[in-house]
């Protein structure tokens, strides 16, 4: 039952990777980028550290298991109250350094 | 499942040499930036595979968390100080005005 749904998780982890790497590959503009990766690059890391945590409580539920599987949902939480952070950051300073937004017609001068 | 976890972080790899594509030819300082965070994340992922596959879950977890807690800290401090320098080359063009091919 939890390798079942570690299984899920993880898989569904790397999709989101993979769209967040096609993302940051194939858009236009370096906002459009940023919002690719600061979205898919946080869902697929929760989704992958949680499915990780499941699948380590196989091993019994004795102290030292629930220990490690609590720290790496410490991961999780952490990657998931930091990384927007940073996206955040970086997309101010650019916003701030004049980086003008794609359209259709090209970049505005 | 280690077979599982295997073929995982290998998927994970190939995904991070993607990643670097965008971290060599870039057009801005900003999408390196944006690369070489994307690729932290990755690799807090692989590491936590890597102590499945070894057995060796009580080491690498704290080796990962180090790794999470740098990548923040470095975006942030490249973030900051291209944000009070206020000099990001946009395109080709800043060179050829200046002068630097």
């Amino acid at each position: 039952m939890l390798t079942t749904l570690a299984i899920i998780f993880i898989a569904t982890g790397v999709f989101f990777f993979t769209t967040a790497t096609i993302g940051l590959i194939r858009f236009p503009d370096f906002y459009c980028r940023m919002q690719a990766t600061g979205k898919g690059d946080t869902l697929g890391a929760l989704l992958s550290l949680a499915g990780l945590a499941l699948y380590y409580l196989n091993n019994g539920f004795s102290l030292p298991t629930i220990l490690i599987s609590i720290k790496v949902m410490f991961i999780a939480i952490f990657i998931f109250i930091a990384n927007p952070t940073a996206t955040h950051a970086i997309t101010k300073s650019g916003l701030e350094c004049g980086v003008k937004p794609w359209t259709k017609e090209g970049i505005q001068k | 499942m280690e077979n599982f976890f295997l073929a995982i972080a290998l998927i994970l790899c190939f995904l991070v040499l993607l990643c670097l594509y965008r971290g060599i030819f870039g057009p801005t300082i900003l999408d390196r930036i944006i690369s070489i965070s994307v690729i932290g994340t990755k690799t807090t992922i692989i590491l936590v595979l890597i102590g499945f596959i070894y057995g060796r879950m009580d080491m690498f977890v704290d080796i990962s968390i180090a790794y999470a807690l740098l990548n923040f800290i470095a975006t942030l401090a490249a973030a900051k100080f291209f944000r009070t320098r206020k000099s990001i080359v946009l395109d080709a063009k800043f060179f050829k005005e200046v002068g630097i091919k």
